[in-house]
C-alpha cells in the first residue's frame, strides 16, 4: 500500500486549527526559528481514516484470528474497559495535580483506583506491597532487578550475581545487566526445569538474585520452586518471580507463599489489557514486607479519614521509576477486568487456560516431538525437528499457518528447544477454534511428509510473502525520503 | 463474568483426550505445600455494576478544572480521529509483528511514524518508540556511552526534573558520571557547560524549551561539544517544533522527547510515549524495535522489523536495552495525529500556541503581586514570580476552577513564589483574561 506521505497533494488539510482570538503576535528571534520542513503529508481526514483503516486489515490480531503466541498470553480484551479508561475523569486529569496544594481531593478517584489494585495484586501474588509504576514486563523486571541491587547496597553485601534458568526470556538478563549484574544461566535438566544440582553449585555468597519464570516457559510448573526459594534465601540471595506466566496459577499457587520476594505482573498478559501491537503495557512489581523500603517513589497510601494520598517519604527508594504513577490508562482496564471476574472467574480462567493447552498438546503429540513429554500449564512447547528433517521447519510451518489464517506459535523459543513451536491457547478461546488450529497443525505435519516442497510457497495469500530480512539490515531503509 | 467458552460438556470431553480424571489433576504438579494460603479476592460483578462503580470513581476525579499547567505534559485537543483509529481492533488486539506477513499493517504504520518524528525533528533515523520521555532520555545516554565509550554525562538543569530524577534512578548501578550543571536566571549557563566539557564526558543533555520554557539555539555549544568528541542529546516538545528550531538544524546527535502532545491524552500519567531519533551513525547503538522496508519474494515492497540483532530477545544481558513491549499504539496515535495535521496544522498549532502565551504573559505581567514574568523567547509556558507562596495561591486557584501552574518550589529550593504557567491552544482569550482576573483576586486578598 502507498505510504500516506505519497498520498499528499499539496494544499489539502486533515484537520482545522482555530483562529486565533487573542491580539498578541509573538515574535521569534530568526535564529530560533525552523528552516527546514517537517515532510509531513498534506491530505483530508478522510484520506487518513481509509489509509489507517486499510493498514489495519493487514493484521492479524485477537478479534479476527486465533492468535496461540506462546509466552504473550493473547487472551481476548473485553470491550467494557475500553470504555472504563476512557471515562474524562480518568482521560483528562493532568498527572501533577495531585501533588499541588489542594488537588489532592480533586484526583481520589485516580488515586483510589491505584490503591485499590495494589490490594488485589497483594491478595492474588501473596505479597506485602505494590507499586503500579513499571511501565511494561521488562521495565517491572528492571525495577525488581534494581530493588535486589538497593536491598544489597543496603546491608553492605557485595554480590555481583544473578542465577537465570536457559529458558528464560531475554528481558531478565538484559534487565540483570542494567541494574549492575553479571548473569550465570543455569542449565535445564532432562525434565525441563532448573537443574536444581547445578543451581545449587552456583548459589555462592557471591549471588545477589534469582529469576525465575514459574511456570517456565516451556510451560512446566516445577513441583520443587519452593525448596529452590528456601536454598536461595540460605545463601543470602532474593528471590525474583517473573510474572509472565502467572495467568496459569490464578489461585492455585502464591509466588509469595512459595518463597518468592519479588514479582512482576504483566497486566497486559495476565489481566487482558490489549497488546497494543506492542504496547502499551504495564508491570506492576510487588514485595515482600522487608523490601517495601526499597519500593519506587511515590507510594499512593491511604489516611485515616479514608481519603487517598501519595507518600514520598522512603529515604532507601530506588527512586523515581516512572515520570508518573505507571501507565495508568493500563491500570483502569485491568482493574475493571478483576473486578468482573472476581475470584472464581479468575480460578476459572487459570483452569480453562491450562485445559485448552493440554488439550492442544494430547492431540498433537506424535505430530510433533514433545521435547518434555509431560502435562504442562498454560502454554505447551513442541520441536518441529522430525519436521526439520525433510526440510520443514519452525518458521515454514508458521508461515503455512498463516496462510489458514492463524497467528502462529511463538517460534525459536525457549531457546533450549531446538525447532520450537510455543502454543499458548489462553481460556477465552473455545474448542471448535482449537479443533481447527489442530487440524492445521496435523495438515502441516502431513504435507512435511507428504509435500515438504509446498511450504517454499507459504504463505500464499497474504499481502506480502516472505520479505527479505537480509536485504532489510544490509540495504537499510527506515524512514522514507521521497 | 469470565469469557469462557467451555460447556461442561467440553470441559469433560477434553479432559478424557488428555486422560486427566478431573480438572485439579492438571495442577497436581503444584504439591499441597505450595498451595495458597489466601486468595480472598471480592466475587465478580456484572459489567453494569463494574462501570457504575468506575464512573462513580472517575467523577471523584476533576477533569473540568481550566488547565494553566505543563511541565513537560500538555492538554493539546485531541481530533476525534485520532481516537477512532487507535480503536481499531486490527490495532489494538495485535500483538508485536513478529510475524511479518500478518502484520504488514502495523508495520508500515510504525515506518511512517519513524519518518514522521525523523521529519519534525530533523534527524535521519527514528525507532519505534520507547516508554516515555524520561526513560527515552537515559536510553540516549546509553546509547551514547555505547558510542564513544566514555562514562560522564553533563546535564543542564534546564532538563525536566522528573527526567533528571529518572536517569539519576536508572544509572544508579552503572559505572557512569551524571553531572548536573546549574542554569543561570532559567537559561542555560553555557559558559559553565563548555567549561565541564572534558575527555571523560561522553555527552550533554540539552532541553529545549527548557524545563522554565525558555526556547534557545544550542548550535554554538553543539560545535564545541563536536569538537571534543562529546555527542549531544536533545529532548524536546514536539509539538513546539512545529516552528521552533530543531535538534538537526541545531546539529545534535540524538533527539528525544515525550510524545504525549501528539494526540495523546493526559490519563493520570500514562501511557505515554518515548520517541527517539538519531543521526544515521548511531543507528545500530539505538535501542528498541526499528522497522525497515524492504522486497518480499515478489519483489513487492514490504515492512520487517530490523537490526534485531541489537536486541535482547537475541542478545540477551549484551543487548542495547532490554525493552520488549514499548508504546506502540501511542506512536500509531502520533502518526495518526501528524497525518490529520499535516505540513501547515503543525505550523499553525505551534503559532497559535506561541501567540496566546504572549498574550497571556503580557496581561499577567500588569496585574499587582506578579512581581515579574521571565523574560521571552519562550514557546507556550513561562515563569512568572509572584508576591505570595506559590503553593498558596494554587490553592486558591484551585477552588477558583483553575490550576494556575506548577509551583516550582514544589522541585527547587528557594523559588518558592514561582509559578510556571502553561497556554495551550485550548485556552480561549476569555478563558485566560479570567485567568489573569482570578489570579488578581488571590494575589490582592
Amino acid at each position: 500500500m502507498q505510504l500516506i506521505f505519497e498520498k499528499s497533494r499539496p494544499g489539502r488539510t486533515g484537520f482545522k486549527i482555530q483562529k486565533k482570538d487573542v491580539p498578541a503576535t509573538a515574535k521569534l528571534p530568526e535564529n530560533l526559528m525552523r528552516k527546514t520542513d517537517t515532510g509531513l503529508p498534506e491530505v483530508s481526514e478522510l484520506d487518513v481514516i481509509r489509509h489507517f483503516s486499510g493498514l489495519a486489515n493487514m493484521n492479524f490480531c485477537v478479534d479476527t484470528n486465533f492468535y496461540p503466541l506462546g509466552s504473550c498470553t493473547m487472551k481476548y480484551n473485553p470491550k467494557f474497559t475500553e470504555k472504563a479508561a476512557d471515562f474524562e475523569g480518568f482521560r483528562e486529569v493532568h498527572p501533577l495535580l495531585p501533588q499541588l496544594m489542594g488537588g489532592g481531593v480533586l484526583t481520589q478517584g485516580c488515586l483510589e483506583i491505584l490503591y485499590n489494585m495494589e490490594m488485589l495484586l497483594n491478595e492474588i501474588t501473596g505479597m506485602d506491597a505494590f507499586t503500579m509504576q513499571p511501565l511494561a514486563g521488562a521495565h517491572g523486571e528492571l525495577t525488581g532487578a534494581m530493588i535486589i541491587a538497593a536491598y544489597h547496597k543496603s546491608r553492605k553485601n557485595n554480590k555481583k550475581y544473578v542465577l537465570v534458568p536457559d529458558s528464560s526470556h531475554g528481558t531478565n538478563p538484559a534487565s540483570a545487566a542494567i541494574a549492575g549484574f553479571d548473569v550465570i544461566v543455569i542449565p535445564s535438566d532432562k525434565d525441563g526445569v532448573m537443574d536444581i544440582n547445578e543451581y545449587g553449585k552456583h548459589l555462592g555468597e557471591d549471588v545477589a538474585g534469582v529469576m525465575l519464570t514459574c511456570p517456565n516457559t516451556l510451560g512446566i510448573l516445577n513441583p520443587r520452586v519452593k525448596e529452590i526459594c528456601e536454598m536461595g534465601h540460605k545463601a543470602g540471595a532474593l528471590m525474583y518471580y517473573d510474572g509472565a506466566n502467572l495467568n496459569a496459577i490464578l489461585g492455585k499457587m502464591r509466588p509469595g507463599d512459595v518463597g518468592f520476594d519479588i514479582v512482576h505482573l504483566n497486566l497486559h498478559k495476565t489481566f487482558a489489557t490489549p497488546h497494543g501491537g506492542g504496547g502499551p503495557g504495564a508491570g506492576p512489581v510487588g514485595v515482600k514486607e522487608h523490601l517495601a523500603e526499597f519500593m519506587p517513589i511515590s507510594k499512593v497510601v491511604r489516611r485515616t479519614d479514608g481519603t487517598f494520598c501519595l507518600d514520598y517519604n522512603y529515604p532507601k527508594s530506588i527512586g523515581y521509576i516512572a515520570p508518573f504513577y505507571g501507565n495508568f490508562g493500563v491500570i483502569v482496564k485491568a482493574y475493571a477486568y478483576l473486578l468482573m471476574l472476581g475470584k472464581s472467574g479468575l480460578i476459572d480462567a487459570a483452569e480453562k487456560a491450562v485445559l485448552n493447552a493440554n488439550y492442544v498438546r494430547a492431540k498433537l503429540d506424535g505430530f510433533y516431538k514433545l521435547p518434555y513429554n509431560r502435562k504442562c500449564m498454560h502454554e505447551c512447547v513442541f520441536s518441529a525437528e522430525k519436521q526439520k528433517s525433510n526440510g520443514v521447519s519452525a518458521l515454514d510451518i508458521a508461515k503455512y499457518l498463516i496462510s489458514r489464517g492463524f497467528h502462529p506459535p511463538t517460534v525459536y523459543f525457549p531457546l533450549i528447544v531446538k525447532e520450537a513451536l510455543m502454543i499458548e491457547p489462553t481460556e477465552t478461546e473455545s474448542k471448535e477454534t482449537i479443533d481447527r488450529f489442530i487440524d492445521a497443525m496435523k495438515d502441516a505435519a502431513e504435507l512435511a511428509e507428504k509435500d515438504p516442497g509446498i511450504f517454499a510457497k507459504m504463505p500464499d495469500n497474504t499481502p506480502v510473502q516472505k520479505p527479505d530480512e537480509v536485504k532489510a539490515a544490509r540495504d537499510l531503509d527506515i524512514r522514507w525520503r521521497g | 463474568m469470565n469469557y469462557t467458552p467451555h460447556t461442561g460438556d467440553e470441559v469433560r470431553k477434553m479432559l478424557s483426550e488428555i486422560g486427566a480424571g478431573s480438572m485439579l489433576e492438571l495442577f497436581s504438579d503444584i504439591p499441597e505445600n505450595m498451595r495458597p494460603a489466601s486468595f480472598n479476592i471480592p466475587e465478580g460483578k456484572s459489567e453494569f455494576e463494574v462501570l457504575r462503580h468506575l464512573q462513580e470513581l472517575s467523577s471523584k476525579n476533576s477533569a473540568s478544572l481550566t488547565n494553566f499547567i505543563g511541565a513537560g505534559f500538555y492538554s493539546h485537543y485531541i481530533p476525534a480521529a485520532v481516537d477512532a483509529i487507535s480503536s481499531l481492533p486490527e490495532f489494538y488486539t495485535a500483538y508485536t509483528p513478529y510475524q511479518a506477513e500478518a502484520s504488514q499493517g502495523w508495520l508500515q504504520a510504525i515506518y511512517e511514524y519513524q519518518t514522521s518524528i525523523c521529519g519534525m525533528t530533523d534527524m535521519d533515523v527514528s525507532n519505534a518508540s520507547l516508554y516515555d520521555g524520561g526513560t527515552a532520555l537515559y536510553e540516549a545516554c546509553m546509547t551514547a556511552v555505547r558510542a564513544n565509550g566514555r562514562k560522564k554525562i553533563l546535564v543542564d538543569a534546564g532538563v525536566n526534573i522528573i527526567y533528571w530524577t529518572m536517569i539519576k534512578c536508572y544509572t544508579s548501578n552503572l559505572s557512569l558520571e551524571m553531572v548536573k550543571v546549574p542554569v543561570r536566571d532559567m537559561r542555560t549557563d553555557k559558559e559553565n557547560i563548555c567549561r565541564q566539557m572534558d575527555e571523560k564526558t561522553s555527552a550533554i543533555i540539552l532541553q529545549n524549551p527548557n524545563f522554565f520554557g525558555c526556547a534557545d539555539d544550542f548550535s554554538d555549544i553543539i560545535e564545541i561539544a563536536h569538537k571534543k568528541g562529546i555527542l549531544v542529546i536533545m529532548s524536546v516538545y514536539p509539538v513546539s517544533l512545529g516552528i521552533l528550531k530543531t535538534p538537526g538544524e541545531m546539529g545534535a546527535d540524538i533527539a528525544v522527547g515525550e510524545g504525549q502532545s501528539l494526540g495523546i491524552p493526559l490519563s493520570f500519567g500514562g501511557p505515554y510515549l518515548g520517541f527517539m531519533a538519531s543521526k544515521k551513525e548511531l543507528v545500530r547503538k539505538m535501542p528498541g524495535r526499528i522497522i525497515g522496508r524492504t522486497l518480499d519474494r515478489n519483489g513487492k515492497e514490504s515492512y520487517v522489523m530490523t537490526l534485531q540483532a541489537r536486541e535482547q530477545h537475541i542478545r540477551r544481558e549484551k543487548a542495547t536495552s532490554n525493552i520488549c513491549s514499548n508504546e506502540a499504539l501511542c506512536a500509531l496515535r502520533a502518526v495518526a495525529y501528524l497525518s490529520l495535521l499535516g505540513k501547515k496544522g503543525i505550523r499553525d498549532l505551534a503559532l497559535i500556541n506561541l501567540d496566546k502565551a504572549a498574550f497571556a504573559k503580557e496581561i499577567l505581567e500588569k496585574i499587582p503581586g506578579v512581581i515579574k514574568v521571565g523574560e521571552p523567547p519562550f514557546f507556550n509556558e513561562f515563569p512568572v514570580l509572584l508576591s505570595r507562596n506559590a503553593d498558596e495561591v494554587v490553592h486558591s486557584m484551585i477552588a477558583r476552577g483553575y490550576i494556575p501552574g506548577l509551583p516550582l518550589g514544589r522541585f527547587y529550593k528557594g523559588m518558592d513564589n514561582h509559578l510556571l504557567v502553561a497556554v495551550t491552544e485550548k485556552r480561549t482569550k476569555e478563558e485566560i483574561v479570567k485567568f489573569a482576573e482570578s489570579l488578581e483576586a488571590v494575589l490582592c486578598n
